[in-house]
């Protein structure tokens, strides 16, 4: 389905004061934060390139350690589903869910279950999903779409969120004190973890070589979908598998420091099959392609799937910081966003995301696994013109008669006399936001001619 | 759906059909086995980053003593322990349930909290890991209660995180990692205390 344009959502976005003011905090925030924790760091670069090079390694092999996964989640009492995309993927889950006798579930907050519309998908099957993550409850119970990777609910403030939950959970006392919203949330999900016999998780990293899943997160609720149901289903994106067990010591100390901006998050849950007597005492692992084999074939685009999902490049783009989530029309918004969804989904749904960025590098600087997020927008700008020929028609017409002019000399001197008479009317969308020089009185041309 | 599994392996294989094979592929080293030690002095500062409370202690027999008396400061009368928990850690003066037989969930989320030993600690992340072996417990034990009393050795420390991968190499059992009391900061980014898991970390540092 092709995606509203950007440039056509982001004005009613950045006119909605109150987002840009939660946006504008939220991303300062945890800037400082992050600046604070990576500086801790001595060795931060050297980690960057070797959080880069484990991923690349696993990348540039990914059959073999998708293999060798699935043998070790095998031996260690798991099963292996393979998914080509989300249709696939939801009825995996769907019918699992059945077979271990339920019509719910709860679930830790995962990208890749947003990405495959996994509730919308089980719904329709009779099957309720409860969101436990905090932001994800509340973007659940508003009926809204998460703006953000690690807070999704980012866009919304406090008084908003007392609101909903005053009518939605039936606690019409309540006052709008984070504090005590969290309380009522806790309340609100605590019989859910006691009672609810499936959880559903994404998975953060999975280690071929001994099969152990990760999932990392701050609030407990991933824990408690993870150790309490006896039956665990984790939908993971086939670009989360790491070659080794040893391979979580670079990743683990780069994701929360890039994430949060803290030294560590506070839980982090390891789980390899099964363990008799703790936990799940029946887990399935749904690896899910949808879209990431096409990626990986893109020589340029497959650094992409490096990603780790941390979001610090949301969090310093000025394009992401005025604009929001909502903007991005996709399940992964700002600059990663920008090249992973066109990349995921069919590259002519989002034409316009590749042009969502002023190109300031910003994020490719924060990125723990240094994903070249830059580079990559422009090559998607190009795949966008040479495959979908969409881009935007002014910028074509004026390429078209650059051409033209360049391939004559009496053409360009033509246009270079022409140019000094008169701002050309055609670049008022550019010269708009932007200072387009003085002509010299001059050109080298006529100054060569006249010596 | 073993169509899907050849049909995903095969597109791969065709889309990195231009990398080296797996054999040449350059390995980033592996953590030495013998993990760094850590200092528990930055530990304990570390963990009192995340809102949780250290007490050290120096002579290890104080340990009961010294549980018994946080306990008494929280309130907390009816601890669960996991059943091998060692005797020499075991507070006086408290109800402590052992998880044997194995409480249902719901006894355990109404025990006022939970005691148990640690598997590593790592200095500076200020990091508690639990791989729910010797004393430590199976992980809802250490997850429903709303107060975890944690033991350290100061000989568990080991300075980072990939010091305690490596010490955790060959674990088949399900690991913690556990940095300060659950939080959430997704309202406003204002930050709470205390979400889903123990709302409450105390954290015992002895030699």
């Amino acid at each position: 389905m092709t995606a509203t344009k950007f440039q056509v959502l982001a004005p009613a976005e950045l006119a909605k004061a109150q987002q840009r003011r939660n946006l504008r905090t939220a991303t300062t925030t945890i800037r400082a934060k992050r600046a604070a924790v990576v500086a801790e760091v001595e060795d931060w670069e050297a980690l960057r390139e070797q959080g880069a090079r484990i991923k690349d390694e696993a990348l540039a092999n990914l059959d073999v350690h998708l293999e060798r996964l699935e043998a070790s989640v095998t031996a260690a009492g798991g099963t292996v589903h393979w998914a080509r995309d989300a249709a696939q993927a939801n009825a995996i889950v769907a019918r699992l869910t059945r077979e271990a006798g339920s019509d719910e579930v709860i679930k830790v907050k995962s990208m890749a279950t947003d990405e495959i519309g996994l509730n919308e998908a089980l719904a329709a099957q009779g099957i309720t999903a409860h969101e436990t993550d905090l932001a994800e409850l509340i973007v659940q119970l508003a009926g809204d779409r998460p703006s953000h990777i690690l807070v999704p609910a980012i866009h919304r403030n406090r008084v908003e969120i007392r609101d909903l939950f005053r009518e939605k959970l039936g606690e019409p006392d309540l006052s709008s004190e984070p504090a005590e919203l969290t309380a009522a949330a806790r309340r609100h999900l605590r019989r859910r973890f006691l009672s609810v016999g499936v959880g559903v998780s994404g998975a953060n990293f999975a280690c071929a070589d001994t099969g152990t899943v990760a999932v990392v997160e701050s609030e407990g609720n991933g824990r408690m979908c993870t150790t309490l149901p006896h039956t665990l289903i984790t939908v993971m994106g086939i670009e989360k598998v790491l070659p080794r067990f040893a391979d979580l010591g670079a990743m683990l100390r780069l994701l929360p420091r890039s994430s949060t901006g803290e030294r560590m998050n506070p839980y982090t849950s390891l789980w390899t099959g099964v363990t008799p007597g703790d936990g799940p005492q029946a887990f399935h692992l749904i690896l899910l392609d949808n879209g990431r084999t096409a990626t990986l074939a893109d020589p340029v685009g497959r650094d992409a799937l490096r990603c780790i999902r941390c979001s610090a490049c949301l969090n310093v783009c000025p394009v992401y910081e005025r604009a929001g989530g909502h903007a991005y029309t996709s399940t992964y918004p700002g600059p990663i966003g920008a090249i992973l969804a066109p990349q995921l989904a069919e590259l002519e749904d989002h034409t316009s995301l590749p042009w969502a960025s002023s190109l300031c590098g910003a994020c490719y600087e924060v990125c723990p696994v240094k994903i070249d997020i830059p580079t990559i927008l422009v090559h998607l700008r190009g795949r966008v013109v040479d495959e979908t020929g969409d881009a935007p028609r002014v910028e074509r017409l004026a390429m078209r008669a650059a051409a033209a002019v360049f391939a004559s000399r009496r053409r360009y001197e033509a246009a270079q006399a022409a140019r000094r008479l008169t701002r050309l009317a055609p670049l008022r969308p550019w010269t708009r936001f932007r200072e387009l020089p003085d002509p010299p009185r001059q050109t080298f041309r006529e100054w060569w001619a006249d010596r | 759906m073993s169509d899907a599994r050849a049909h995903i392996l095969a597109r791969i294989r065709l889309a990195t059909g231009d990398r080296a094979p797996a054999d040449d592929t350059p390995r980033p080293p592996i953590p030495a086995p013998d993990a760094t030690p850590g200092d528990p002095d930055l530990l304990a500062e570390r963990i009192a980053d995340y809102a949780a409370t250290v007490t050290r202690v120096d002579d290890p027999a104080a340990i009961p003593d010294v549980i018994a008396a946080i306990l008494a400061r929280h309130q907390a009368t009816r601890i669960a322990i996991p059943a091998d928990l060692d005797h020499a850690l075991r507070p006086p003066g408290v109800e402590l349930i052992a998880d044997d037989p194995p409480l249902d969930h719901d006894a355990i989320a109404g025990a006022d909290g939970v005691l148990t030993a640690c598997a590593l600690a790592i200095a500076r992340t200020g990091t508690i890991v639990l791989d729910h072996t010797a004393g430590q417990g199976r992980r809802a034990l250490t997850l429903l209660p709303d107060l975890h009393v944690c033991v350290i050795r100061t000989h568990q420390v080991v300075d980072d995180v990939p010091d305690a991968i490596a010490g955790l190499l060959g674990a088949t059992t399900p690991i913690t990692l556990v940095s300060g009391p659950s939080a959430t900061s997704d309202i406003e980014l204002d930050r709470v205390e205390g979400v889903h898991g123990p709302r409450r970390l105390e954290a015992v540092l002895a030699p």
